[in-house]
């Protein structure tokens, strides 16, 4: 099935830019990606194929979670960003990479140490902020690096710290739980 | 299992004929079953007019059973063999089971799942959820004098794999073919939103017998895309009914020693709060075998002696709107389900909490098992021009074992399913020719404190340096929220894969010993039925395909048009041999051979998707 072949790589193994018809840009109009992630659902989710053929149904389980693994993938800034990077050859390797800039090992380090610190949900509720706001000048410098100066590699940094920064957010999360449930 | 479809054998499906699809609300209290009729979804009622049947199965000697309503008027007197909440311990081993002590029923400790012993032998959970099931398709199947094409199943949304596992097994052992697990909640959201046109974003709080879910959701346009979803699956009415028991007992100092007057003092733990959402004070009454208990409770007192368990449900409220990055302003309205959701604390708490006034204009009792309905019958294919769409997530976080009993999550919590996702792993000593994966299912840290759903291996390993192995592990939740684990060496090619249920799940196998033990619906022996249901799945597939090249051979060369008219000729050839294998072999070289052309018609329904329909505004 050499017709067939071709074009069923086309849309299986396409990059999930080119799944959702969408621009390779880190700026993204998640309004229209909602929008193309029910459309193609509606087509491909394996409840349209219910009462239909076995070879349906299998197809219909793989678009649908190529189609969501992709939608993941888009929406999230972090998992964008990087993706981006890695498909523009430069690699995030986040385990291997740890070096960081020192400035912000040291941001890391207070921060740390004022969660430790931090008793009330006032206290959580500030330093929640800072970091919101350090995040968001990061995804700024990294969208520029990205959709305007095309420096993979300098983007790939700012996807580190970033993660890091995800990673910090993550433990706020568990501490807020902790002082909400005692 | 198709396998326990009764058909006769050559009556072929027509696609065009109307499909019964029903939706089944499996509950731990009471069980509905619902069916869209004339484009109105409705609960179907038994011969005495009554929809709602208590979850209750009573064994008798030499296989007699009584069930629902009728098995609860012996709870009292024969507690033991009488079981209800059967919910609470599917897919659970017995040290899951908080209050076994209390409980009347001899339990044994079996390995994977604990099983009751009864006057009418071991029964396995699953078999007596299946005894509900099959009840509730009896009802469906007279009420519309015909068999039945499937059946949508709710569970909790906080179910786990387990526990997803063993309901989708009690409903094959009744001789029901699955279309799809659903959500209650979600459920719930279909029904309602369906009913009121709503748009935007909504909780569905449901407060059941047993169980308690949150779900917040975003419908727009005929899409209920679930945003997160938290609870508690062994939190429910039954425990208030349990608090409320104890402080009654406590309170007069009363002994409780027998089963049956343990059994006695839950059911009159329940009357009590029930006439306490519409009363300020009630008797609490309950006769024991020597002597009574009486007392009076007030509304106020019930509510503080449970007061921690509505606080339980609001934490778990506010931690599904985080995971949700929704804030409470967004709310655009809380749905109230389940039955427990009628004491008028829930509903103050919930309404103050969300800022909203709690939306309860559908029947808290019914409103799940009409979502499902409605569900059944978009899948079964009713409702060609349904504009309805479910995108479900998967309540808790998957993963595996590493070292040091810690837990690697592979799958996170709220993920869309069907979803797919994987992790590299790599071998720890030089040679290593095998690797243990141990699949583990909840958000805590350590090994320990998460559910343990299979263990398996991957072997033949070719040996190499510690770390040179290059192991993926893939992790796939199918639209059920059921998962699979797949294990494959990328050097060499080595796979292993499993569908994740030895430790709960029961084996097709042991489904059908089970249902000859106990059912004796099938006249037809096993190989018979197996022959008939090949058959009629060769007609199913060579008649879809038929219907698809109909539409689409436009997109195959003539080759390839050919070959797959040839594998169709060869299927409908091999209904004639009376061998279920041979025919099962030819209905797979069929779906085998025209998986490209599937996949080909799905990239033209994509494409269309994408082109042109929708504005592009970046």
């Amino acid at each position: 099935m050499n017709s067939g072949q071709g074009l069923q790589q086309s849309l299986l193994s396409s990059n999930d830019f080119e799944l959702f018809n969408l621009p390779l840009t880190f700026k993204l109009n998640r309004q229209l990606l909602d929008e193309r992630w029910k459309n193609l659902q509606r087509m491909a989710h394996p409840d349209n194929f219910s009462v239909q053929d076995t070879a349906s149904q299998r197809i219909a389980m793989q678009y649908s979670v190529r189609i969501n693994e992709a939608y993941q993938r888009l929406k999230l800034p972090l998992k964008r960003a990087a993706y981006l990077c890695e498909l523009n050859g430069a690699s995030i390797k986040a385990e291997e990479n740890t070096r960081m800039p020192s400035d912000f090992l040291i941001q890391q380090m207070q921060w740390r140490e004022q969660l430790e610190d931090a008793d009330s949900l006032l206290e959580i509720g500030k330093l929640q902020q800072e970091v919101l706001a350090a995040k968001e000048s990061a995804f700024a410098r990294c969208e520029t690096y990205l959709d305007v100066d095309k420096h993979w590699i300098h983007a790939a940094g700012e996807v580190r710290t970033l993660m890091f920064m995800e990673r910090f957010e993550d433990d706020i999360d568990k501490r807020r739980d902790q002082l909400e449930n005692a | 299992m198709a396998l326990l479809q009764i058909s006769e054998p050559g009556q072929a499906p027509n696609p065009h004929e109307r499909r019964i699809g029903i939706g089944i609300d499996l509950g731990t209290t009471h069980s509905l079953v619902a069916s869209v009729r004339s484009g109105i979804a409705e609960c179907l009622p038994d011969a005495d007019g009554r929809v709602i049947l208590p979850s209750a199965v009573r064994y008798l000697s030499q296989g007699r059973r009584e069930i629902g309503a009728q098995a609860l008027t012996s709870q009292t007197t024969d507690p033991a063999n009488t079981i209800v909440s059967v919910k609470r311990f599917m897919g659970r081993a017995l040290k899951d089971i908080s209050n076994a002590e209390e409980l009347p029923y001899a339990f044994l400790d079996t390995p994977g799942m604990l099983s009751i012993k009864t006057v009418d032998g071991v029964k396995s959970p699953v078999e007596v959820s299946a005894e509900i099931l099959a009840t509730l398709r009896q009802r469906a199947e007279d009420t519309f004098a015909d068999d039945i094409y499937g059946a949508v199943i709710t569970v909790p949304a906080y179910f786990d794999d387990a526990q997803r596992q063993a309901t989708k097994d009690a409903a094959k052992l009744a001789g029901l073919h699955v279309l799809r697990l659903i959500n209650e909640p979600t459920a719930a959201a279909l029904a309602y939103g369906l009913d009121n046109a709503s748009e935007g974003i909504y909780a569905v709080y449901d407060l059941g017998g047993g169980t308690f879910d949150i779900s917040v959701l975003r419908l727009s346009q005929g899409v209920f895309e679930v945003l997160s979803t938290g609870g508690d699956s062994a939190l429910g009415g039954d425990d208030y009914d349990r608090a409320l028991a104890r402080y009654a007992i406590e309170t007069t100092g009363v002994k409780v020693s027998t089963d049956g007057d343990k059994s006695a003092v839950l059911v009159a733990a329940r009357r009590c709060k029930e006439a306490l959402s519409s009363e300020n004070s009630v008797e609490f009454h309950a006769l024991l075998s020597d002597g009574e208990l009486r007392l009076n409770v007030s509304r106020e007192v019930f509510e503080a002696q449970t007061q921690s368990l509505t606080q339980r449900t609001l934490s778990a409220v506010k931690k599904a709107l985080r995971d949700a990055h929704i804030a409470i302003e967004d709310i655009q309205g809380v749905v109230m389900v389940g039955g427990s959701t009628r004491m008028p604390m829930v509903q103050k708490a919930v309404g103050e909490l969300l800022h909203c006034q709690p939306l309860n204009n559908l029947n808290p009792d019914e409103v799940v098992a009409l979502g499902a309905a409605l569900q059944a019958n978009q899948l079964v294919g009713n409702n060609t021009d349904g504009n309805m769409l479910l995108l479900d997530v998967i309540p808790l976080s998957l993963g595996i074992e590493t070292m040091g009993g810690l837990v690697e999550r592979i799958v996170p919590r709220n993920q869309t399913i069907p979803t797919a996702m994987a992790q590299d792993f790599t071998t720890y000593q030089d040679g290593q020719t095998a690797l243990a994966l141990h699949i583990v299912q909840g958000e805590r840290d350590l090994v320990h404190d998460c559910r343990s759903l299979a263990h398996f291996e991957l072997r033949g390993i070719p040996p190499m340096a510690a770390g040179a192995a290059r192991i993926r592990v893939t992790f796939t939740v199918d639209a059920d929220g059921l998962l699979s684990v797949a294990a494959k060496e990328m050097n060499s090619g080595v796979e292993s894969q499993i569908e994740v249920k030895p430790s709960y799940g029961l084996s097709d196998e042991q489904i059908t010993s089970m249902l000859q033990d106990s059912f004796h619906t099938a006249e037809i022996d096993k190989q018979a039925r197996a022959l008939a249901e090949s058959r009629l799945e060769v007609d199913r597939m060579c008649l879809a395909t038929h219907a698809a090249l109909e539409k689409d051979a436009h997109l195959l060369a003539a080759p390839e048009l050919e070959h797959i008219k040839q594998l169709m000729v060869l299927a409908q050839a091999s209904k004639s041999l009376d061998d279920a294998i041979a025919i099962e072999n030819a209905t797979e070289a069929l779906a085998k051979g025209t998986e490209a052309f599937a996949a080909l018609r799905m990239n033209e329904s994509i494409r269309q998707a994408l082109s042109g329909k929708t504005i592009e505004s970046l």
